[in-house]
């Protein structure tokens, strides 16, 4: 059999075909979620089908985490359909307040090494970190999958993405995302997988924690990934024996020797320093101290980038050792999960927040999307830990989008500024 | 199919397709219709006809995965999007939906030219020149031609084998 990529080893598993990039094949979905910006559509889609079942509801789960809490009655009734339909078919519901179901899928195993796990929404890709084949797909493709099991995918080709050397202090997973985004543009990487890796001497990518690989899977979407995928390890499998997952049933697959990659990236993490994209593309994309002194009214921590435990505690660091945030500016903090404010809340940094005049938010995707939360004025630049800044992004077209990591918009939040964090953990 | 021309440049995203914001109270492709393209066309859906395409440069359709940015412009009558690039979620939804994702060298297309697409060839009348698409693969070929993914499960139950 021809060497094949982690993407290709998947989707045959998947597919019962020996699938190769550019194949379309009809794959087998081991979990896929929904959305309450996409399921409502999914259901109207599966009555027109004429649906009447759900062929494997324990493989299917959804989320109300765009409209969390319901900013509108129209929105509540939205959530209302879907309580009515998860409960009428037997599918697990996570309700507003649980969080950001990508965040979620992660948290409790769901994503497997070696699975196909889907998402109607485009930040599903970020359960590539687990060696999962993940992509976002639509509202109709989650209707097909509510009545056969299935998916039809073209089998993507692979972009090798070799990160080698350790990031230097100050410097994260998200300015790893941001360089790669700038090198690559917004469509680099269309209809291909990233397929992350590191070399047998230097790990790179390897050395990344699970929650780092997270920021790295979620953002290939920003540069047109199908996917974006690590291979398993130690470190994935001392992640799933943490969460209540059946780590028995993944089947984590590597790339064979001689696999075809249709081109190979570069990136030494030794060299990197603090990223900044600027407004409106997630690819413009420059070093930020030749950002710095941009005016700054609204830091934003969270979302399925940056709304994590580790995310929270830089931002923290960084926020303590400049004394505060700075006069003018709206500190915003909306957890990813309730686990995750659950363990800001146990360890005392959840507090620091609020003494620091956080506003905190449900844990769900908040104003990231700008359908519920704090939404930004005119003429107001947001500096955020999010994954994109299209105009109008988070609910205002007359405001402007900076993406930068958790320490980065710290760092703003006590200037006032755009500023380079480095400045405040010497 | 025989379209005219409404053209659109490079990185195209959803959002700009239709706001987000614009599904909180509707998900009626004949409401989100008036707003299809406001922040960078504001007179793009007053006046949209029932032959216009939409031709876009690179990447049209990037950023979310939502399906209204593709039943949005169905509800406006259009039928086919042409495109030097898509960003795949809006190609697949497109697919799904019955409406012709056509992948081909759009640079010398302009505002208003008279097109007419056919398998694996895009025909614009108004300069008289003939630029190839991509053809689509059999799958593909057979949800779009059924009329979209419904159209597909209501009359098979099932995707292709």
């Amino acid at each position: 059999m021809a060497a094949q990529t982690i993407s290709e080893k998947i989707l045959s598993a998947k597919s019962g075909k020996n699938a190769f990039a550019g194949d379309v094949v009809v794959c087998r979905v081991d979990c896929a979620l929904g959305t309450d910006g996409s399921t409502p559509m999914a259901i109207d889609y599966f009555e027109a089908m004429g649906g009447a079942r759900v062929l494997n509801p324990g493989s299917i789960v959804l989320a109300l985490d765009h409209y969390a809490p319901a900013p509108s009655r129209h929105t509540a009734q939205l959530h209302q359909r879907m309580r009515h339909f998860a409960a009428a078919h037997g599918i697990l519901l996570w309700d507003v307040g649980e969080g950001i179901g990508h965040q979620l899928v992660v948290e409790t195993g769901r994503a497997l090494p070696g699975g196909l796990a889907v998402g109607a929404d485009s930040h599903a890709v970020m359960y590539g970190a687990l060696n999962a084949f993940a992509t976002g797909i639509g509202s109709s493709d989650l209707a097909a999958i509510f009545i056969s099991g299935k998916i039809w995918l073209r089998v993507p080709e692979s972009i090798r993405v070799t990160l080698t050397g350790r990031l230097p202090a100050g410097v994260y997973p998200k300015d790893i995302a941001l360089a790669l985004a700038k090198q690559l543009g917004a469509d680099g990487a269309a209809y291909k997988a990233l397929e992350f890796g590191g070399l047998p001497e230097s790990p790179g990518a390897m050395e990344l924690d699970l929650e780092d690989r997270l920021v790295l899977s979620n953002l290939s979407v920003e540069m047109g990934a199908k996917n974006g995928i690590f291979a398993a390890d130690e470190k994935t499998f001392a992640y799933l024996n943490g969460v209540s997952s059946d780590p028995e049933m993944a089947d984590p697959q590597t790339p064979d020797p001689g696999a075809r990659y249709c081109r190979e990236v570069e990136m030494d993490l030794d060299r990197l320093t603090p990223q900044i994209a600027l407004p409106h593309c997630v690819d413009r994309v420059m070093d930020i101290r030749e950002s710095a002194a941009t005016p700054v009214q609204m830091v934003y921590l969270g979302t399925c980038t940056g709304g994590r435990v580790r995310d929270y505690r830089q931002a923290l660091a960084v926020l303590k050792a400049g004394g505060g945030v700075a006069p003018g500016v709206q500190l915003v903090v909306a957890p990813a999960s309730r686990t995750v404010l659950e363990t800001l809340a146990r360890d005392g940094t959840l507090a620091e927040f609020i003494a620091l005049g956080a506003v905190i938010g449900t844990p769900g995707c908040g104003s990231c999307c700008g359908t519920c939360g704090s939404i930004p004025g005119d003429n107001v630049n947001v500096i955020s830990t999010a994954n994109r800044n299209f105009k109008g992004r988070m609910g205002n077209g007359a405001a402007s989008i900076y993406l930068a990591s958790p320490a980065s918009c710290a760092a703003a939040a006590v200037r006032g500024v755009v500023a380079d964090p480095r400045e405040f953990l010497a | 199919m025989r379209i005219r021309a409404r053209v659109f440049g490079d990185d195209v995203n959803t959002d700009y397709i239709i706001a987000s914001r614009r599904k909180r109270d509707s998900l009626d492709p004949q409401v989100l219709r008036q707003y299809l393209f406001e922040e960078i066309a504001p007179q793009f859906a007053a006046g949209v006809q029932a032959e216009d395409a939409i031709v876009a440069g690179k990447n049209f359709g990037c950023g979310s995965a939502m399906e209204v940015a593709v039943t949005a412009v169905l509800g406006a009558g259009i039928r086919a999007v042409l495109a030097h690039s898509f960003a795949r979620t809006y190609y697949r939804n497109a697919v799904n939906n019955g409406l012709l994702p056509v992948i081909c060298d759009t640079s010398r297309i302009r505002e208003g030219d008279r097109l007419r697409i056919a398998s694996g060839e895009v025909y614009n009348e108004t300069t008289a020149e003939a630029i190839a698409a991509e053809p689509l693969p059999y799958i593909m070929r057979a949800i779009i031609e059924a009329g979209g993914l419904v159209a597909y499960f209501r009359r098979h139950g099932d995707f292709p084998a």
